[in-house]
């Protein structure tokens, strides 16, 4: 038995429903009431052959608003900011082939930022699958691996708890992407509708979300002994719901703690709070990576320990014991040792361990007075300092002022992949969760105006912003007419820089300034553009004018794209160079070495 | 300076010895399942040695997938936890470290020899309770059962004795005792 990982989940799949009660209706509609009895509102998707029945039982469907999209990535970004902002699951529709495939990238990018989508794709008929129909790809095939589960449907009769199931499966656990393939002929084929208490679960996943108590004891006796603490929370807070950052907040106070956060987890903490070190990481705080090299106790809440973050393995936190919760227990462990892993949900595990805390009655919290002590050294260094100048718009700047602008405003913010992304998450402040969306794992250059799009669709009242890069822009910048046809007054930030950025910024790290084909030919006119879309098109090109471009741009009740010409080559710092540890960062007043700053070992990494 | 570059990837625990191990995946038997558990060490860049599968309860809808492979602890913890959390994995047994298990492998040897050599290799046969499936005057082909380790060493024994060329099944599992797993 000892071997054994599960209990005995082995049980009987469920009996065939009794037809009897069960109403009759079409694989496609059967489609529309599962959608609305999962409590749907809201889908993205782009028509096609093989998903024409669906469309057509939509036609008559008032409760269920259609997105159209005007590329498929983009109905899976849209998806994924609906779902960050909402953390409901975010439903995409598409045809097969084409549509299917145009939609991978999204996948990937919700699969590894652990963000709910339940994808549906239409498909060959029966009978035709392989035979190299029109349109015709083996969907499942390829998303296997990027999705967290998938499911060809080749029976309309098992149709409706298959979308039951993948809703479960997308939302519940470690989020992440279902695909759920439709052959068009199971879409008209009648069949028995059951609803989701009707259907029993048709796999023996279940997630754990409470953690065993013998570990929260561990974890609350290391962090009572702990005299440089520090909380490194991630992503997984934000998944859990507002609840677990509120229970992260109290755990924090009582704890008194310092508290870092990954570039997913932004929000969870509030930024104007004293406790507060900023992001961790490759772009992250001084103050923020110089605590977890130098803490005794990390406390990692629904983080990962993405690369971006450990830097050098070896020289990660060396002296630390880390004590790891997350609702997947393949990450704990995956990268680093960890003393105590805790196997459950961020916010039940937080709240678990508040109640064990207050249950020991705390610990003195002037032990910890050495380590802030030094924790204020480290923030008087001002790492996220930069040069400020009157003659041209710096892009930290243009963040500081896009912040100050919108403050009192429920803002939600996106972003693009580059170093505006960087700015922003260093210079714009969050106090709550969801108002961030970021691809941070894959990184998805044309992620940001989709997902904003999403953001906006379910907070129609909230003022929605994509910070961007002006190459990543181009990469989904038809999305300008979706968000004109349906009224979603988004708004575009661009810090033209005139360069990949980010791109520019490595090659003059490690290939000696050779800026091979990173520079940005050719822009389009953006001002032009947005107008050709129907947009207001802005641009601000001198500092003078960038606060009135700002508020030109919160102000108009549509979309907006405003070019913000900024410094060309400005880099972003702090930066934990490749192969190198949290302590030996590179600060923007050390700018001049960069072509120093990686040993040739560093620089195959990337 | 080290020739293997200190990657960011690096597994902090890559120098720990590797051992072998074999897992039983009880998984839902549906389509696509065990290119789902494959692809799997394929993509994470697990090896794998052998692999067996078979349906094991129909009315159940399950299979059995015998997966024997290599790692350090870490790499074997990682395994069973990506296996575990895949949706369709039901179980997942460490075979070699669960005295209920039983693994048993099958294995046909082609052996080429004449005079003493042909003598030893049917006596060491014997010993290994392995049959004689076909016969020429210079070639036996003996059909050997046991667990993996077993036939490893018939294997080593049939080395030097004229060993042509070795088809294995794979190792498959079960649990003792009366129960269903
Ligand atoms: C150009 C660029 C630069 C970057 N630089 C940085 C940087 O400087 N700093 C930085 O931090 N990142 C940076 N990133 C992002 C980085 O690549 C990773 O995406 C990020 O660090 C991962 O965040 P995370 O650890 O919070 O994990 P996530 O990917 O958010 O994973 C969440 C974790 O929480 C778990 N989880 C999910 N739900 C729950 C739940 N309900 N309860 C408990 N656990 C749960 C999951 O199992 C998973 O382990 C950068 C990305 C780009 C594109
Ligand atoms: C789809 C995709 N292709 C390529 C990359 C690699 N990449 C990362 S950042 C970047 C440059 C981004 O340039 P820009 O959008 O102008 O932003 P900046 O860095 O200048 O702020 C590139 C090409 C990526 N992340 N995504």
């Amino acid at each position: 038995m000892t071997a054994l990982s599960r209990p005995a989940t082995l049980q009987a799949p469920p009996p065939p429903a009794p037809a009897s009660d069960a109403e009759v209706l079409s694989g496609a509609e059967i489609v529309v009431r599962a959608l609305l009895d999962q409590g749907v509102t809201t889908l993205f998707g782009y028509p096609g052959g093989a998903v024409l029945p669906i469309y057509d039982a939509l036609f008559h469907e008032p409760r269920l608003r259609h997105v159209l999209v005007r590329h498929e990535q983009a109905a899976a970004h849209a998806a994924e900011g609906y779902a960050r902002s909402t953390g409901r699951a975010g439903v995409v529709l598409v045809t097969s082939g084409p549509g299917a495939t145009n939609t991978v990238t999204g996948i990937v990018d919700a699969l590894m930022d652990s963000v709910p989508l339940v994808v549906i794709t239409g498909q060959v008929p029966t009978h035709l699958i392989g035979s190299d129909a029109f349109q015709e790809c083996d969907t499942v095939g390829i998303t296997r691996t990027c999705t967290k589960h998938n499911v060809l449907v080749k029976d309309v009769r098992d149709l409706a708890s298959a979308l039951h199931e993948a809703f479960r499966i997308a939302t519940t656990g470690r989020p992440g992407p279902v695909l759920v393939d439709i052959p068009k002929d199971v879409q008209f084929a009648q069949g028995p509708y059951l609803r989701p208490d009707q259907v029993r679960p048709t796999h023996g996943y279940r997630p754990r979300r409470r953690a065993e108590p013998s570990k929260v004891a561990q974890a609350v006796e290391m962090l009572a002994e702990a005299k440089r603490p520090i909380f490194y929370t991630g992503g997984g807070v934000i998944n859990a719901g507002p609840q677990a950052s509120a229970a992260l907040r109290a755990f924090a106070r009582e704890t008194g703690a310092p508290v870092t956060s990954t570039l997913l987890g932004l929000g969870a903490f509030p930024a104007s709070d004293p406790q507060w070190l900023g992001m961790v990481g490759m772009h992250g705080a001084y103050e923020a990576n110089h605590a977890m090299h130098d803490c005794d106790v990390m406390v990692a809440i629904g983080a990962r320990f993405d690369d971006r973050v450990t830097g050098r393995i070896d020289a990660f936190s060396p002296g630390s014991r880390k004590i790891h919760i997350d609702i997947d227990p393949s990450s704990i462990g995956k990268v680093v040792r960890t003393e105590a892993g805790l196997v459950g949900d961020a916010g039940e595990v937080t709240a678990q361990l508040l109640e064990l805390w207050r249950a020991r009655g705390g610990a003195d919290l002037a032990r910890l007075k050495p380590w802030w002590r030094r924790i204020e050294g480290w923030r008087s260094r001002n790492g996220f300092g930069y040069r400020p100048s009157a003659e041209e718009i710096k892009p930290q700047h243009a963040i500081q002022r896009l912040a100050a602008l919108t403050r009192g405003r429920d803002v939600r913010i996106s972003t693009e992949v580059g170093q505006h992304q960087m700015w922003a998450a260093q210079f714009f402040p969050f106090e709550e969760p969801n108002r961030w969306m970021t691809s941070g794992g894959l990184g998805t250059m044309g992620y940001g105006l989709p997902a904003a799009i999403g953001v906006q669709v379910a907070h129609p009242e909230s003022l929605v912003i994509d910070i961007a890069g002006e190459a990543s822009i181009q990469m989904n910048i038809q999305e300008l007419a979706t968000a004109l046809q349906h009224r979603l007054p988004v708004k575009v930030f661009i810090l033209n820089n005139q360069w990949m950025g980010m791109v520019r910024q490595w090659q003059s790290l490690l290939h000696g300034g050779r800026y091979s084909h990173s520079y940005s030919e050719s822009l389009p006119d953006f001002v032009k553009l947005a107008e050709a879309y129907g947009a207001l098109g802005l641009r601000a090109e001198r500092p003078e004018a960038l606060d009135d471009a700002i508020r030109r741009m919160i102000d108009h009740p549509g979309p907006v794209v405003l070019d913000c010409h900024v410094s060309k080559d400005e880099n972003c710092f702090p930066m934990i160079p490749s192969g190198k540890a949290h302590n030996e960062m590179l600060l923007g007043e050390d700018g001049g070495e960069l072509s120093q700053a990686i040993d040739p070992a560093g620089r195959r990494l990337v | 300076m080290s020739e293997t570059p200190l990657s960011a990837y690096d597994l902090a625990h890559a120098d720990a010895p590797e051992r072998r191990a074999t897992f039983a995946v009880i998984v839902d038997n549906e389509p696509g399942v065990l290119h789902r558990v494959v692809g799997l060490f394929a993509a994470r860049g697990y090896n794998i040695e052998s692999l067996t599968v078979a349906e094991t309860d129909h009315a159940l809808h399950t299979s059995r997938i015998t997966v024997v492979t290599r790692g350090t602890d870490q790499i074997l913890d990682q395994i069973r936890a990506q296996l575990e959390k895949t949706v369709v994995v039901r179980e997942v047994a460490e075979v070699g470290r669960d005295p209920e298990a039983i693994e048993r492998e099958l294995a046909l040897v082609k052996v080429r020899g004449s005079g003493a050599e042909r003598v030893e290799a049917l006596r060491v046969s014997e010993i290994f309770r392995a049959r004689v499936i076909d016969t020429t005057h210079e070639s036996f082909i003996f059909e050997v059962t046991g667990a993996p380790a077993k036939i490893d060493k018939f294997e080593a024994l049939m080395r030097p004795l004229g060993l042509v060329e070795v088809a294995r099944t794979g190792v498959l599992s079960i649990h003792r005792g009366a129960e269903r797993r």
